[in-house]
């Protein structure tokens, strides 16, 4: 029953007061993969990144189909880019409530005793979140694909525009994993998020042609990151190139980064 | 050789939160290799101490110094000699035993059969094997301490928190708890423990200290506490309580000691020397205080517990 390995004393160990980039880039994968244990345990934790893309496909595209394309296999091109990127921007969101969720536990106290760096659970969380963008982003152009959508650019056209779209959820997640370090709770990050969520994803080109639109709307519609997204996501499937929203999409989300990479660390390492 | 280093030294440590004292002022020095015992009633400050020391919390005041590196200025040597198991579980609800372990145990740079091999080894030492792959939410309050302090022992720190490791066990999963504890200790850790239960320090503690708001007020070997209490305790049940502070003046001036009166009627006082007793009953005899009763009651753990910081400790059963 009893160990019998004698404790070596505290004033023999050998400490050292600093975690080496190598540690802590283990220590994050280590978090992360924490983070898919929960997910494979709580499968529930997927919901939205399957039945958004599912649900929101097919009520869009025979909602407004017939009424803004003529019909359906002509509204795909548009919706599904459309709904793409506002899948993906709802579930980058869960980053913060799920942050803050865990931040409240009692196992983060014994994250912050342990001798790891500071920093892995956070990044570990959002590392782990990359899976949900990975599923949200699958199911969205399988459902296309089912319900006929045959992108002009093809296969590599599809993996490329996969990668922005999912480099661009991950950008978007560090601001609400901001808000996750700040707010006091789970629910307050919910509905934080949702106020900026729901003007960035609905006043956006997602659903119907920007021309329809009142000039002061089109005039948000127009400098909204989103639509950058969505019309480049649109070049990249359906014609095969690269325009200048495929940059100004990156340089937003490098934007993002610039900004919400210092603040949430900061702020978070002042909590941790 | 190197010498020996202090597990703990703290010296006028503090932490405020707004007006609230919670630790203010507090000097402890726990040596190697002893169990040392922080006992205190509820809001003493015990969990606040616990979390600075174990680099959870920063101090507003004071130095503390584990093995000889400063909890804020070392932070992270001093997580390397430290195994926390806190007040409340700190283990992932959401996953198995098993998984705990394995991730504190690759947390702390084991590979992967290692942190297995260190998990499996734990669970099997704290009665866990059985439960490993269970969800935690199926644990019972005792499982969860000894999985909790298990998480503790991954990396063989050579000191150990525990805070409250007993509260809300039953009497024999507590005898449990404790054999565990004397045994860490016999294989070269130092333990520092809370608890709300004198018998409990007084069992395992190899040094005491009494906090009460934020402050140190008895430090020593449980037999030196007893002691500096009194041998027994003298209750006096006096007809009148309105003369109850006169009373006490009257025990003061007679004993020289500080009493209590817990309950309107009744006046307790240590008693050192039952011969000092007929003076006092003669004290109250010439200024015409009547007794309803005389009694002695020795040492009752509360009791001491009561003599030092004024306060009943039997509050500690309404809280988890
Ligand atoms: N994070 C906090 N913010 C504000 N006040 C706090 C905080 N933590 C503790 N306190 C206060 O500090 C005081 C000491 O609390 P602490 O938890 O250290 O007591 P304790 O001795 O561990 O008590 P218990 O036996 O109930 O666990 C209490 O008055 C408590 O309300
Ligand atoms: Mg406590």
């Amino acid at each position: 029953m009893a160990t019998s390995t004698m404790i070596i004393p505290g004033e023999k160990r050998v400490v050292k007061n600093h975690t080496s980039l190598k540690q802590t880039i283990q220590n994050s994968l280590t978090m992360a993969g924490r983070g898919l244990i929960k997910v494979r345990r709580n499968p529930e934790q997927l919901f939205d990144v399957i039945i958004q893309p599912i649900l929101f496909t097919l009520m869009f595209t025979y909602l407004f189909g017939g009424a803004i394309a003529g019909n359906v296999a002509n509204y795909l091109p548009i919706i599904i880019p459309g709904i793409l990127a506002q899948t993906i921007v709802t579930a980058s969101v869960v980053t913060g409530t799920q942050l803050r969720e865990d931040m409240d536990k009692g196992v983060f106290d014994r994250f912050k005793s342990l001798p790891i760096a500071r920093i892995a659970p956070l990044a570990g969380a959002l590392i782990a979140d990359i899976v949900r963008y990975v599923i949200a982003t699958g199911l969205t152009f399988c459902m296309g694909y089912i319900m006929g959508f045959r992108p002009e650019g093809g296969i590599l056209s599809i993996l490329a525009a996969s990668l922005l779209v999912i480099a661009f959820a991950w950008c978007l997640s560090w601001i609400f994993a901001f808000f996750g370090v700040i707010a006091r709770s789970a629910s307050s990050v919910q509905g934080f998020s949702m106020i900026i969520l729901f003007p960035l994803s609905f006043l956006s080109n997602a659903f119907v042609p920007v021309n329809t639109l009142p000039e002061w709307l089109q005039w948000f519609v127009n400098v909204n990151p989103i639509s950058h997204l969505i019309t480049a996501i649109r070049d990249l499937v359906n014609n095969g190139t690269i325009g200048v929203d495929f940059w100004l999409s990156i340089v937003g989300g490098l934007v993002i980064l610039a900004i919400f990479v210092p603040l949430t660390v900061r702020a978070y390492m002042r909590k941790a | 050789m190197t010498k020996p280093v202090n597990a703990i030294e703290v010296k006028g440590l503090k932490k405020y939160f707004g007006d609230n004292k919670a630790v203010d002022d507090i000097d402890l020095t726990v040596p190697s290799g002893v169990i040392y015992g922080v006992l205190g009633p509820n809001g003493a400050g015990k969990t606040t101490t616990i979390n600075m020391l174990a680099t959870l919390m920063k101090p507003d005041a004071g130095s503390a110094k584990v093995f000889g590196h400063d909890v804020v200025k070392e932070a992270n040597a001093v997580r390397q000699l430290i195994g926390v198991t806190g007040q409340y579980a700190s283990v992932d609800e959401k996953l198995s035993a098993i998984e705990n372990l394995v991730i504190f145990g690759r947390l702390l740079g084991l590979s992967r059969s290692e942190s297995k091999a260190k998990a499996t080894e734990l669970l099997e030492e704290f009665g866990l094997t059985e439960a490993a792959k269970r969800p935690l939410a199926k644990f019972s309050g005792g499982m969860r301490r000894r999985l909790d302090l298990a998480a503790s022992l991954i990396a063989q720190p050579p000191l150990i928190f525990l805070d409250e490791p007993t509260t809300g066990l039953d009497p024999r999963t507590r005898n449990r708890m404790w054999d565990t504890i004397r045994r860490l200790v016999k294989n070269g850790s130092t333990i520092l423990l809370t608890t709300q239960y004198l018998e409990e320090a007084d069992q395992l503690a190899d040094r005491i200290a009494v906090i009460d708001r934020g402050k140190v007020v008895a430090e020593g070997t449980p037999n030196e506490l007893k002691k500096s209490i009194g041998a027994a305790t003298l209750q006096l049940h006096i007809s009148d309580a309105k003369r109850i502070t006169e009373a006490a003046q009257t025990i003061k001036k007679v004993l020289g000691v500080d009493t209590q009166n817990p309950e309107p009627k009744l006046i307790t006082a240590p008693m050192r020397d039952p011969d000092t007793v007929t003076d006092l009953l003669v004290a109250f005899k010439e200024v015409g205080i009547k007794l309803d009763e005389v009694s002695v009651q020795k040492p009752s753990l509360d009791e001491v517990f009561f003599a030092l910081t004024g306060k009943t400790n039997s509050a500690k059963k309404g809280k988890k």
